[in-house]
């Protein structure tokens, strides 16, 4: 088996409003010096055999990221 | 006239989506995500809901079940299709229509009556308004942030396609106020808030929506005449 990791985030123009939420809540924490929180999808793919980057690649682009909203990057994992 | 109501896994509107169908006076037809055959309809309607659980996006998943390969299909060669919130996020996610809806900037769900302009009556759905009217229709939406690109939001604009605007407040940060919007042929709409909620005084806040389905049904009559 062998793994694919893609990460997905939102574009850096795209309103996160769910890191914002996080970063003001870090001054709770006694956190002072984080400027900005964004927060994307980690997701993992297991191929049966041999790891198909641009199987991958067609995955994400299609389905797993939403381009006009979001970006995203594949690597395979090196800890398999 | 046969107006067809698609549920998926985790609809929650489509009862009320064909209440509303029948109100304005047309046969109302339950399609089935898994069954790609439209059954002969001259309308359909993607309605509110969870589908799919929302997992991954709104909209993401739903967009490849059976049903809406034969959708987008009939959409291109012209067949009207609404899709009411979790509808139009569908749509987005199709390529239908432009743009995505994105989690409300406040992150909080809001659910209430809302005031819209209807800025676009050139549609297969909102034929019956006049330009400018304002209408009340409920808003429960809690991933309704309409974005996109200043370009298309720009040609949106400019080719009057934004279909209805908020005012009175906008309940979750969508650009320039959309509610919502159009395809270039005017026979494809997303729109955030329910008007299948609003058709009867008994239920809802006016009858408004009900008008949105009764355009439709004028729409085909002229089409068929």
């Amino acid at each position: 088996m062998a793994r694919v990791v893609v990460d997905v985030m939102l574009k850096p123009e795209i309103l996160d409003p769910q890191g914002q939420a996080v970063a003001n809540a870090l001054p709770r924490l006694g956190v002072d010096n984080v400027s900005a929180v964004r927060i994307g999808k980690r997701i993992e793919i297991e191929f049966a055999g041999d790891a198909d980057l641009e199987q991958a690649r067609q995955i994400a682009d299609k389905l797993l990221a939403n381009p006009v909203i979001e970006e995203f990057t594949i690597r395979t994992d090196a800890d398999q | 006239m046969k107006i067809g109501v698609v549920t998926f896994p985790g609809s929650l509107d489509d009862g009320d989506a064909r209440r509303a169908a029948r109100y304005a006076g047309a046969e109302a037809v339950a399609l089935w995500h898994a069954d790609p055959d439209l059954h002969g309809v001259d309308a359909v309607v993607l309605p509110g809901g969870f589908s799919y659980g929302d997992y991954l996006r709104c909209g993401a998943i739903a967009r490849f079940s059976p049903v809406m390969t034969s959708i987008i299909a009939a959409a291109g060669a012209g067949l009207p299709v609404l899709g009411i919130c979790n509808g139009f996020q569908v749509l987005c996610e199709a390529h239908l229509l432009p743009g995505a809806l994105t989690r409300n900037s406040h992150l909080h769900f809001r659910n209430r009556d809302q005031r819209l302009t209807i800025t676009s009556t050139s549609t297969a759905w909102t034929n019956g308004f006049t330009e400018g009217q304002d209408v009340v229709v409920p808003v429960k939406n809690g991933e309704g942030c309409f974005v996109a690109d200043e370009a298309t939001l720009d040609e949106l604009e400019a080719e009057g396609r934004i279909v209805a605007r908020y005012t009175g407040g906008n309940p979750n940060g969508s650009m320039r106020d959309i509610a919502a919007i159009r395809n270039a042929a005017g026979n494809v709409v997303g729109i955030m808030p329910h008007p299948e909620h609003a058709i009867d005084l008994l239920t809802g806040p006016s009858v408004d929506g009900l008008v949105m389905f009764t355009s439709v049904l004028t729409s085909l009559a002229g089409a068929a005449a």
